[in-house]
């Protein structure tokens, strides 16, 4: 019996008056991971296209793959390095894994370092997914809406932003706060105003500072810190940056950092899919560049003694920290982001622009990429609000005052 | 030029009266379901703020503090503190002041007026503005200073409730649980807002 008969067969209990009438949204969950929905629109404005929200959705899912199978390899080479360099492994259930699976902590091996990472970052995403996916299920049930695909995505997003150390409670408590009062309390996808797994990640960062941020939870080794180009620039300044790491390691992502941000590479990879595919926005992606571009060319301009990051350049701003990755992932998430073309412009320049100021100016954060989508996201609507007011205005202008009608 | 400037920047953004403070509320979260509401209460706050900050500054230096009354060259003039009238005189400045501008925007801006109904005499008892001047007081501002951060306080007031505005209009085609519609959920906003204006704290200007 094929997937389509179980399926089939299984339906009528799901169904109004069957037995597990409460669960149908698991069921049409599962029913559409393998089959396209039934479902047609019934009244006008009818777009006949391929791509639905759950393409969108599971293509952004994958775009996210080079960042993190790169992620885990870099996430077991950093910390094989370490080991290598006479720190002690984490030890536990995860060396046991290891050594299970690559015998060995030799940071030569591809093999060994992916399997570390893994022990690292699938457990994360396990939690993430598993927990998420409860509180997704949950609300479906009870509120009866459907169990959407974004959860993917906010998932490995959500993942992908965390430290490789950081403990599993925390990441268990993160998402659920994302995904409870970043999204379902306001109804589920494509009804929120911030994005889910940055909400997520927020509320972990003020909650819990000391596990996803400062030097020691980058690399998985005990006793071992090892800052983030981001806070030796930071701290030290550009010439300790540059001489610990090259432009060309940062850009493909030898360095401590979260799982998925390291590799500007693998982020770009991801972008050139997604820009291909036109699911995400190039303004918005474009508009986050120039604002940083712009920003910190100007503080390149004011120039400081006292504060190094003053001068960093803007191809450093790039590869260094959660730039490229916040650009390409976060920033342009289609809900919470701008919805007007000259509005996810602007509402772009605003993220590069905070980014790049928050970097700077704010001793109190290293990191400015996340606080500055969460604050674009509060303009977004508000961005929204003055360009249909505008267009508004023009078409009457142009087909005479239709205000008295419409309204 | 430059401190007024980063004085200017730190209450618009660091200190926001509404997001890090959590001031001025019943208005913030009562007149937030409009942005073009929003827009003409926040200006109203604006004018406000500006206006009363620094007059205040001025009540305080020349009539309240301890030996402020020496101008008037009454005998013992330095030794009068009247400071104890502080609180009762700002309320009075903010009142009066509030009242004229009530009765400008009935004159000239009728529809406004309307929209924000009670809640124009309210700004009388609007926390953000007794909040700006009893700040101006503790901090020793300078009259420029109280200038600019009456300002610059008004603006930071009139940005949040004008994003929380655009938010709700947004929200209106969420599905928010029954037992959160309306102010439940505008809370659980404001929040959330004051989560992404974190950004910003921690800022030495």
């Amino acid at each position: 019996m094929g997937i389509r008969q179980t399926l089939d067969s299984l339906e009528p209990h799901f169904h109004k008056g069957g037995r597990y009438e409460k669960l149908y949204p698991l069921y049409e969950a599962v029913d559409t991971i393998f089959y396209a929905p039934p479902d047609v629109t019934k009244t006008t404005a009818h777009v006949r296209d391929g791509v639905d929200l759950k393409r969108i959705m599971i293509t952004v899912w994958l775009c996210t793959f080079p960042a993190m199978f790169f992620g885990m390899w870099n996430a077991g080479w950093l910390a094989n390095m370490a080991i290598a360099d006479g720190y002690d492994a984490l030890g536990g259930w995860r060396e046991a894994l290891v050594m299970a699976l690559a015998g060995s902590h030799d940071p030569d091996s591809h093999w060994a370092n992916f399997v570390l990472g893994a022990t690292f970052f699938l457990p994360i995403y396990l939690v993430t997914f598993v927990v998420g996916g409860f509180w997704e299920v949950v609300f479906a049930v009870k509120r009866g809406h459907e169990v959407n695909e974004g959860f993917f995505v906010t998932s490995v997003l959500f993942a992908l932003i965390l430290p490789p150390t950081i403990p599993l409670w925390q990441v268990a408590l993160g998402i659920t706060f994302g995904v409870v009062i970043g999204k379902e309390i306001f109804g589920g996808t494509g009804k929120n105003f911030l994005n889910p797994a940055l909400t997520g990640r927020a509320f972990l960062y003020f909650a819990y500072p000391a596990q996803i941020s400062g030097d020691a939870v980058w690399v998985a080794a005990d006793g071992f810190t090892g800052a983030t180009p981001l806070s030796v620039g930071f701290q030290d300044g550009m010439a300790a940056l540059s001489s610990q790491w090259s432009w060309w390691d940062a850009f493909l992502g030898f360095v401590p950092g979260s799982v998925g941000e390291t590799s500007t590479l693998a982020i770009l990879i991801g972008a050139a899919v997604l820009l291909f595919t036109k699911i995400a926005s190039w303004r918005i992606m474009f508009g986050t560049f120039l604002g940083m571009a712009l920003t910190s060319a100007l503080f390149n301009l004011i120039g400081s003694d006292s504060n190094p990051m003053f001068n960093m350049p803007w191809y450093w701003h790039l590869v260094v920290g959660g730039f490229a990755f916040g650009m390409v992932f976060m920033a342009t998430d289609p809900v919470s982001a701008s919805m007007t073309n000259p509005g996810r412009l602007i509402f772009g320049v605003l993220i590069g622009v905070m980014t790049v100021l928050i970097r700077v100016v704010n001793p109190a954060f290293p990191e400015g990429i996340m606080l500055a989508i969460l604050f674009a996201n509060l303009f977004a609507p508000l961005i929204d609000h003055f360009f249909v007011q505008a267009n508004i205005k023009r078409r009457q202008k142009r087909t005479g005052d239709l205000a008295e009608e419409s309204a | 030029m430059e401190h007024y400037l980063s004085l200017f920047v730190a209450s618009v953004f660091v200190e926001n009266m509404a997001l890090a403070f959590f001031l001025g509320m019943c208005t913030f979260l009562a007149v937030s379901k409009k942005v073009s509401s929003a827009i003409g209460l926040g200006i109203a706050v604006v004018v406000v703020l500006t206006v009363t900050v620094p007059v205040n500054n001025l009540v305080l230096t020349y009539l309240l503090e301890e030996g402020a009354l020496t101008w008037t060259g009454i005998e013992g003039a330095e030794n009068i503190d009247l400071s104890f009238l502080g609180l009762l005189s700002y309320i009075g400045v903010i009142a009066a002041l509030v009242q004229i501008m009530e009765m400008f925007l009935d004159k000239y801006v009728p529809a406004l007026y309307n929209a924000l109904g009670v809640f124009l005499p309210l700004i009388t008892v609007n926390c953000a503005i007794l909040g700006g001047v009893l700040f101006m007081v503790e901090r020793n501002y300078t009259f420029g200073e109280s200038v600019v951060y009456g300002a610059g306080a008004g603006v930071g007031w009139a940005l949040a409730i004008t994003a929380l505005a655009g938010i709700r209009e947004k929200l209106k085609y969420s599905d928010v649980p029954a037992g959160l519609q309306g102010l439940g959920i505008t809370f659980i906003t404001v929040g959330l807002m004051s989560l992404g204006f974190m950004s910003f704290s921690g800022i030495q200007l």
